[in-house]
């Protein structure tokens, strides 16, 4: 069977063929194409301008993803979209897309929760059976576990998500949103040697974000960088106080950001774990590619006896074919959107999703 | 793609322990803690000891840091509350620092009273098992039932009351679950009465243990989400057990003045859960 996937929740544009071949093997990647709306440095991604992006390249992304594919359209079984969570604006290119397909190709619909999306293109690219989930990107923040047909939320941000913790402090620092903010915030730490003193919010099995962001903001505004670097000026070549001390420098404070904000995952995940009872860890979602956060999640699950599963920015940042496989498990379960449901909304609880493809 | 697995080992002991007879025994693995039997002293006092090892994953400045913090509350907490006379096991011993905590051995430890007994779970799993074996005691609303039932209310009271105790001490335990609550002693004799049809025992006092995410607070919002956290609790754990749950709260009303503002608290902590839905 053969599903394709529409993804435009965030400033991504996304399209994704994939193949469940009828006996039984690992389901095949025939194409996975993606457009990203960069907006500039010290900006976010406005929705209206996010929408206009997605609008303008979807259907040559869907073209070219028949391209690569190989596929002709009366192959195609099911069409699959995100229907939530996720931004208004850009969520609607996809819905509208996928209507407009469902209705000129006579294929029937399947909304996928987004969340969903990333966890089980997690479990298919890794092979993890039963893994604890960290879904960490721009919009989202869970520690989630499977149980009785559902993916239960475990731990959660209280405010806002980790991602866009990191886009906001990138945005004080000016720092290029291009590739990624959360990106350059990497290479940037690895330039970091000083810890300076956050905020460490753990409460219970959730965290919260916002009082960080405060903190590191004020510290990059006491220090004069909250702009962009000078010519010539290194990121990591510290000031002097009065007193001839060294200042934190940019890189000290990236740095510093992601070590307290990954302890706090990595913690909440151990948790998760210990309470039921898995050894498995699978991250997914955006910042699931930075490295730092990989490693720290591999030290814990090493000296818990158990292993860590991640993927590469193909399938960590958002993108089409993690829909269609979503979508091409629920549309094999009997699942099915009718045209006048096929809706998209912003907000759409992972444990909502009933899960009637796993036992 | 990276996957890691190599085998565990847990981690060495503070070397304070590593040449005490009989040697300590691992209990259970949690995320933050390992806990060990050990004893004090001489070999007939047991005691608990709870070891927070230094976590790699972290840098080691912020885990410092933090596991100097957590244990140090814990300690003050427990210390606290054995002076307002609330069942809690008494701290015997204790290193903030961990001794090789800089080499990544060891790491911070509490040595605790040792409680001889068993978690409320254990004895609500056993009425609860009792229920289902007897089904028709239930229906019928025989004596057995009846006494079993005045029982299990008895000591969810007694459940409110302990943790109407700590709240009124000025302490939040931060994890109230049934496995942190000890029914001091357990009589295990009471497996033989089950045998014969009567209903379980579920006699003694309660002890709360595990404080390691508790704090000092005495606002009403801090008490309710401590008992919301409980309530929930009873929900996942003892389904059967769960109608009596108001025992509870009634208990904990008894149990000291400022309690029916934290009672109040709770009903909009109830309507506000956890549940809000996501952006993004």
């Amino acid at each position: 069977m053969i599903a394709i996937g529409l993804e435009s929740s965030a400033n991504k544009v996304g399209v994704g063929i994939i193949l469940h071949p009828d006996n039984g093997d690992t389901p095949q990647v025939l194409a996975n194409v993606r457009h990203t709306y960069v907006a500039p440095p010290g900006e976010g991604f406005l929705p209206k301008d996010t929408a206009r992006h997605h609008r303008y390249w979807v259907v040559k992304l869907v073209k070219k993803a028949l391209q690569e594919a190989r596929v002709s359209v009366k192959d195609v079984d099911c069409i699959c979209y995100t229907k939530g969570p996720g931004m208004g604006a850009p969520l609607q290119s996809a819905a509208i897309t996928a209507r407009m397909l469902s209705l000129l190709w006579s294929k029937e619909l399947v909304g996928v929760n987004h969340c969903v999306g990333h966890i089980e293109m997690g479990r298919a690219v890794t092979g993890a059976l039963n893994p604890v989930v960290l879904y960490v990107s721009g919009g989202n923040t869970q520690v989630i576990a499977y149980s009785s047909q559902r993916y239960r939320i475990f731990g959660e941000t209280l405010d806002m998500a980790v991602g866009n913790c990191l886009d906001r402090f990138a945005r004080t620092l000016r720092i290029s949103n291009d590739p990624a903010p959360g990106y350059n915030i990497e290479q940037l730490a690895k330039k970091g040697k000083r810890l300076v003193d956050l905020p460490y919010t753990v409460k219970g099995m959730d965290i919260s974000m916002s009082g960080i962001l405060a903190a590191i903001d004020s510290l990059a505004v006491s220090y004069g960088l909250d702009r962009e670097a000078k010519e010539g000026e290194g990121d990591d070549v510290p000031t002097l106080d009065a007193e001839g001390n060294p200042n934190p420098t940019r890189a000290d404070l990236c740095f510093s950001l992601q070590e307290t904000v990954y302890s706090m995952l990595v913690e909440i995940t151990e948790r998760a774990m210990a309470h039921v009872g898995s050894k498995q860890v699978l991250i997914v979602g955006g910042v699931g590619c930075n490295e730092r956060l990989q490693e720290m999640m591999g030290i814990m699950a090493r000296d818990r006896g158990g292993s860590v599963f991640a993927t590469d920015e193909r399938y960590c940042i958002d993108n089409g074919i993690m829909i269609a496989q979503a979508g091409l498990l629920a549309y094999k379960a009997g699942f099915r959107t009718p045209l006048s449901e096929s809706t998209c909304t912003q907000r759409f609880r992972t444990d909502d999703v009933f899960v009637g493809w796993r036992d | 793609m990276t996957t890691t697995t190599e085998t565990y080992r847990p981690p060495p002991l503070p070397s304070l322990f590593a040449t005490t007879t009989p040697p300590p025994t691992l209990l259970t693995q949690g995320a933050e803690a390992h806990l060990y039997k050990t004893v004090f002293l001489d070999a007939s006092t047991p005691a608990a000891l709870k070891i927070r090892p230094s976590k790699p994953y972290r840098h080691p400045i912020l885990d410092r840091r933090l596991t100097r913090q957590r244990v140090l509350h814990e300690a003050r907490c427990l210390v606290k509350l054995i002076r307002e006379g609330v069942n809690v096991p008494a701290v015997l011993a204790m290193d903030w620092e961990g001794q090789n905590g800089e080499s990544g051995q060891g790491g911070s430890w509490i040595l605790m009273e040792w409680i001889d007994g068993a978690p409320v779970r254990v004895a609500l799993e056993r009425w609860e098992a009792w229920l289902a074996k007897n089904k028709g005691l239930a229906e019928q609303n025989t004596p057995q039932y009846q006494e079993g039932t005045t029982r299990v209310r008895d000591l969810l009271r007694r459940v409110g009351q302990t943790v109407g105790a700590l709240h009124k001490a000025g302490v939040i335990h931060g994890d109230l679950t049934t496995s942190n609550l000890m029914l001091r002693p357990w009589k295990a004799d009471a497996e033989v009465a089950l045998e014969a049809g009567e209903c379980p025992s579920v006699d003694g006092d309660i002890v709360l243990i595990d404080f390691g995410l508790a704090g000092q607070s005495a606002s009403d919002e801090d008490r309710a989400v401590d008992l919301y956290v409980l309530e929930r609790a009873f929900g996942s754990t003892h389904p059967r057990t769960e109608p009596l749950f108001p025992e509870v709260l009634q208990g904990y009303r008894e149990s000291y003045k400022g309690a029916a503002g934290a009672l109040k608290k709770l009903e909009e902590v109830r309507m506000r859960g956890r549940k809000r839905s996501m952006l993004g």
